[in-house]
C-alpha cells in the first residue's frame, strides 16, 4: 500500500566494485551489492567496518577510488551531493538551529522552487506522516530526541525522493525509545515504499526492520540474506559471532560424517570436507532434556557450571565431556515442571538437527 | 502517607527528621564557604571597576573650586565641537568595525576551512601583531603611508598615481591602521563560530538539494552571524575609546573622544571636564551595547544559547 503523496517510483541501488581506500587501509575493499527496488536493506557491521562509509558513497559525500554506483539506469558515482535527489537522515539528525521545524521540513521544497503555500502544505503533511502534526513553528531546541528524529525523518522524505538513506538515526535514542521507532520506520517503510538503506550496528535493530541484511566487516560484504536466513545459516564465523550469542565447537570431519567429542552429529545440511569447520551452537536453541529424547536430536552429556538469572531468561554455563563449555538459555516458568538445574547437577543437553549448523572456522 | 509494605525494606519512619538540622546546618556552611572564596573577586571589581568609575561620576560633577556644578556637561551641549567629535568618534568605530568585517569574515572562513595544522599556523600568523608594541606597529604604518613613503614611492614607480596619495595624517590612515589592530578580536571569535558549525549541517543541506552556494547562504552563513556580531561589537567597543593610533595616523585632522581627553588634561588641566567627556562616552557606549542587543538579539550572541 503506497501512501497517494507519493508519486514517484522507488529505484534500485546496483552498486558495483566499490573501492574506497585511506592510505593502506582498504574502508571499503570492492563492495558490490543489488538493493531492490523498494527494499528496505540495512548495512550492519562493527565500527570501522565500512558501512557508513559505503551510505556515504551513495550519498555523495565520499569520494571512492573507483567503482560504480547506479540509481535506476542512472550512474551517480561522479554526481555531487546535491543533485543526487536521495534523502538522508544523519546519526545527529542535523536539524538547523537557525529555523523552526516547519522551515526545516520546508527548506528541500524551496530550494526545489516550490510554491510557499504548497511547501508549507507539503511540509505540514510530511509531519503529519511521523505524527508531529501541528508542531510546525516548534524551535528545534524544544524537542526531544525521539521528535528531533522524526522532523529529520520528515525533511528527508517530504521532497518525495525514491531512495532513503539513514545512518544510525535511532542510536542517540533510550531503548524503549528506539524500539518503538524500529516499528514506526518500519511502517513508514511499507506505506512510503521508497528503496531505504539503513545502517546500524545494532545486531537486533538489523534484524527487527530490515528485508535483507548485509553485513559488513573490514570493508567487505560477509554475507547478504533475509534476517532470519542469515540468522539460521550464517556464512561464517564472523557473521555467526556478531549476529546472536553463539558458542563454537571444534567439529572433525571425516568424509560426510562430522564428529563433536567422539559422537557423529546429525545435521542440517551437508558436510563440505575441505572446509574446516565448527559447530554452531546458539544458547536459545539448545535445551535441556529430561529422560526422553525426541527424535532428531543430537544429545550431549553435560555439567552445569554456573546459573545466571536475567530476567526474561537463565543464562546457564555448561561444562561437556570434552571440557568445552557452552552456554545455553531456559526459559524463566514459574511452574514447577519447569524446573532449572543448580550448578554442579548433571543434564543431557539437545540441539535438533535443524540447529545443528556447522560453519567455517575461517573468520569471513 | 500509607504505603505497602514491601518486604526487605526498612519500616517508614515519618514522626521523626532524622539530621535535618545538621544537614541544613551544612548547607549553610557550604554557601559561606562560597562566599568567602568568592570575596577576592569581588574586592577585585570594587577596586579595579566600580570605585574608579564612580570616582569618575563624581569628578564629572566638580567645579575649579570644588563645588557641585554642571558646566561640563553645559559645554558639551553648547559647543558645536563636541558633537563633532563624538560624532567623528562614532563614524571612525562604524567605518572600521564594517572594514573589519568585510576583511575578517572571508579570512575566519578560510582559516575553519582549512585543516588542523595549518589553521594554527595561520591563527599564530593573525595574532603575530599582538606580540609587538601597538606603538610599534603604528609608527610602522606611517613609514609605509607617509607622502615619501614606502606605498607612495612604490606606485609612483609601478605608475598607478603620478603624485603622492595623502594616505595618512587623515581619515585614510586612522581607517587602515584601526583595521590592522583591530582585525584580530574580529577574527578569533568569529572563528571560534564558525568552528563550532557541525559540518554535518553542510552535508545535510547538499543532501537536501543546496549546492555549495546556497548551503553557504542558507546554512553557514547565519550560524556564523552570533560570532559575527560577538566580533563586531567588540572591536566597535574598543574602537570607541582608541587613542594611539587616530592620534598618530590621524594627524590631528581626526580627532577621538579619547584625544579630546587627553587634551583637556594635559593642556587645560581640567579633571572635571576630561571626566565628563568619559562619563558621556561610557554612557554612549553602554547605551549602544543596549540598543545592538535589542536589536541583535545579544543574549543569543553573549549567552552562547542555540
Amino acid at each position: 500500500m503506497k501512501d497517494s503523496s507519493v508519486g514517484a517510483e522507488a529505484l534500485p541501488i546496483t552498486i558495483r566494485d566499490v573501492t574506497k581506500t585511506y592510505g593502506d587501509v582498504h574502508a571499503l575493499d570492492h563492495v558490490s551489492l543489488d538493493i531492490r527496488s523498494g527494499e528496505f536493506m540495512t548495512l550492519l557491521g562493527p565500527s570501522g567496518s565500512g558501512k557508513t562509509t559505503l551510505l556515504m558513497v551513495l550519498a555523495g559525500f565520499t569520494r571512492p577510488d573507483h567503482g560504480s554506483v547506479k540509481f535506476g539506469d542512472r550512474e551517480v558515482i561522479r554526481t555531487p551531493p546535491h543533485q543526487r535527489d536521495v534523502g538522508m537522515v544523519f546519526q545527529n539528525y542535523a536539524l538547523f538551529p537557525h529555523m523552526n521545524v516547519l522551515a526545516n521540513v520546508a527548506f528541500p521544497l524551496k530550494l526545489r522552487k516550490v510554491p510557499k503555500a504548497e511547501a508549507a502544505a507539503r511540509a505540514e503533511a510530511a509531519l503529519e506522516t511521523v505524527q508531529l502534526g501541528g508542531y510546525g513553528q516548534r524551535q528545534v531546541d524544544q524537542l526531544s530526541g525521539g521528535q528531533r528524529q522524526r522532523v529529520a525523518l520528515a525533511r528527508a522524505i517530504v521532497f518525495e525522493p525514491r531512495i532513503l538513506l539513514m545512518d544510525e538515526p535511532l542510536s542517540a535514542l533510550d531503548k524503549k525509545l528506539r524500539e518503538h521507532m524500529q516499528i514506526e520506520l518500519r511502517h513508514l517503510h511499507e506505506k512510503l515504499g521508497m528503496t531505504t538503506v539503513y545502517v546500524t550496528h545494532d545486531q537486533r535493530e538489523a534484524l527487527t526492520m530490515s528485508d535483507r541484511i548485509a553485513v559488513i566487516n573490514h570493508g567487505r560484504l560477509m554475507q547478504l540474506d533475509q534476517p532470519r536466513r542469515l540468522y539460521d545459516r550464517p556464512a561464517n564465523r564472523f557473521v555467526a559471532d556478531f549476529i546472536g550469542e553463539s558458542t563454537f565447537l571444534p567439529v572433525t570431519v571425516e568424509g560426510q560424517a562430522a564428529k563433536v567429542a567422539g559422537k557423529d552429529l546429525l545435521l542440517a545440511e551437508a558436510v563440505d570436507p575441505n572446509r574446516k569447520t565448527e559447530l554452531l551452537m546458539r544458547p536459545e536453541r539448545v535445551r535441556i532434556l529430561n529422560g526422553s529424547v525426541p527424535p532428531d536430536m543430537n544429545v550431549f552429556d553435560a555439567t552445569v557450571s554456573e546459573v545466571v538469572f536475567q530476567g526474561e531468561s537463565f543464562l546457564i554455563y555448561a561444562d561437556l565431556a570434552g571440557g568445552t563449555s557452552i552456554a545455553l538459555r531456559a526459559s524463566t516458568f514459574s511452574d514447577p515442571a519447569a524446573q532449572v538445574p543448580a550448578a554442579g547437577d548433571t543434564v543431557s543437553l539437545g540441539l535438533h538437527r535443524d540447529d545443528t549448523v556447522l560453519i567455517s572456522a575461517e573468520e569471513g | 502517607m500509607a504505603v505497602t509494605e514491601i518486604a526487605g525494606l526498612p519500616p517508614e519512619q515519618t514522626a521523626e527528621k532524622p539530621n535535618a538540622e545538621g544537614l541544613r546546618r551544612d548547607a549553610t556552611a557550604e554557601r559561606m564557604t562560597m562566599l568567602g572564596l568568592c570575596s577576592p573577586a569581588i574586592f577585585l571589581v570594587m577596586i579595579i571597576m566600580i570605585i574608579p568609575v564612580g570616582w569618575l561620576f563624581w569628578l564629572s560633577f566638580l567645579g575649579d573650586d570644588g563645588s557641585f556644578t554642571l558646566e561640563h556637561y553645559e559645554r558639551m551641549v553648547n559647543r558645536k565641537s563636541y558633537a563633532r567629535i563624538f560624532w567623528t568618534t562614532f563614524e571612525v568605530s562604524i567605518l572600521t568595525t564594517l572594514i573589519c568585517i568585510v576583511i575578517g569574515y572571508p579570512l575566519a572562513y578560510f582559516l575553519s576551512q582549512l585543516p588542523a595544522r595549518a589553521a594554527t599556523i595561520c591563527l599564530i600568523a593573525v595574532l603575530l601583531p599582538f606580540w609587538t608594541s601597538l606603538l610599534v606597529r603604528t609608527y610602522a604604518w606611517l613609514v609605509l603611508l607617509q607622502r615619501k613613503g614606502l606605498l607612495n614611492d612604490w606606485a609612483i614607480d609601478a605608475g598607478l598615481w603620478d603624485t603622492p596619495v595623502k594616505l595618512v595624517h587623515n581619515m585614510n590612515g586612522t581607517l587602515i591602521g584601526m583595521v590592522h589592530i583591530m582585525l584580530p578580536y574580529l577574527v578569533l571569535p568569529l572563528y571560534g563560530a564558525m568552528k563550532a558549525i557541525d559540518k554535518d549541517y553542510l552535508k545535510a543541506a547538499s543532501n537536501l538539494g543546496a549546492g555549495p552556494v546556497r548551503a553557504f547562504w542558507t546554512v553557514f552563513f547565519p550560524l556564523s552571524l552570533p560570532g559575527l556580531f560577538a566580533g563586531g561589537l567588540i572591536v566597535f567597543v574598543l574602537c570607541l575609546g582608541f587613542f594611539v593610533t587616530p592620534a598618530v595616523l590621524g594627524g590631528g585632522k581626526v580627532i577621538m573622544v579619547s584625544m579630546k581627553i587627553t587634551d583637556t588634561i594635559e593642556i587645560f588641566f581640567n579633571w572635571g571636564a576630561a571626566s565628563a567627556l568619559g562619563v558621556v562616552l561610557l554612557v554612549l557606549t553602554m547605551g549602544t551595547l543596549y540598543l545592538s542587543s535589542r536589536l541583535l538579539r545579544l543574549d543569543r550572541v553573549l549567552g552562547g544559547g542555540r
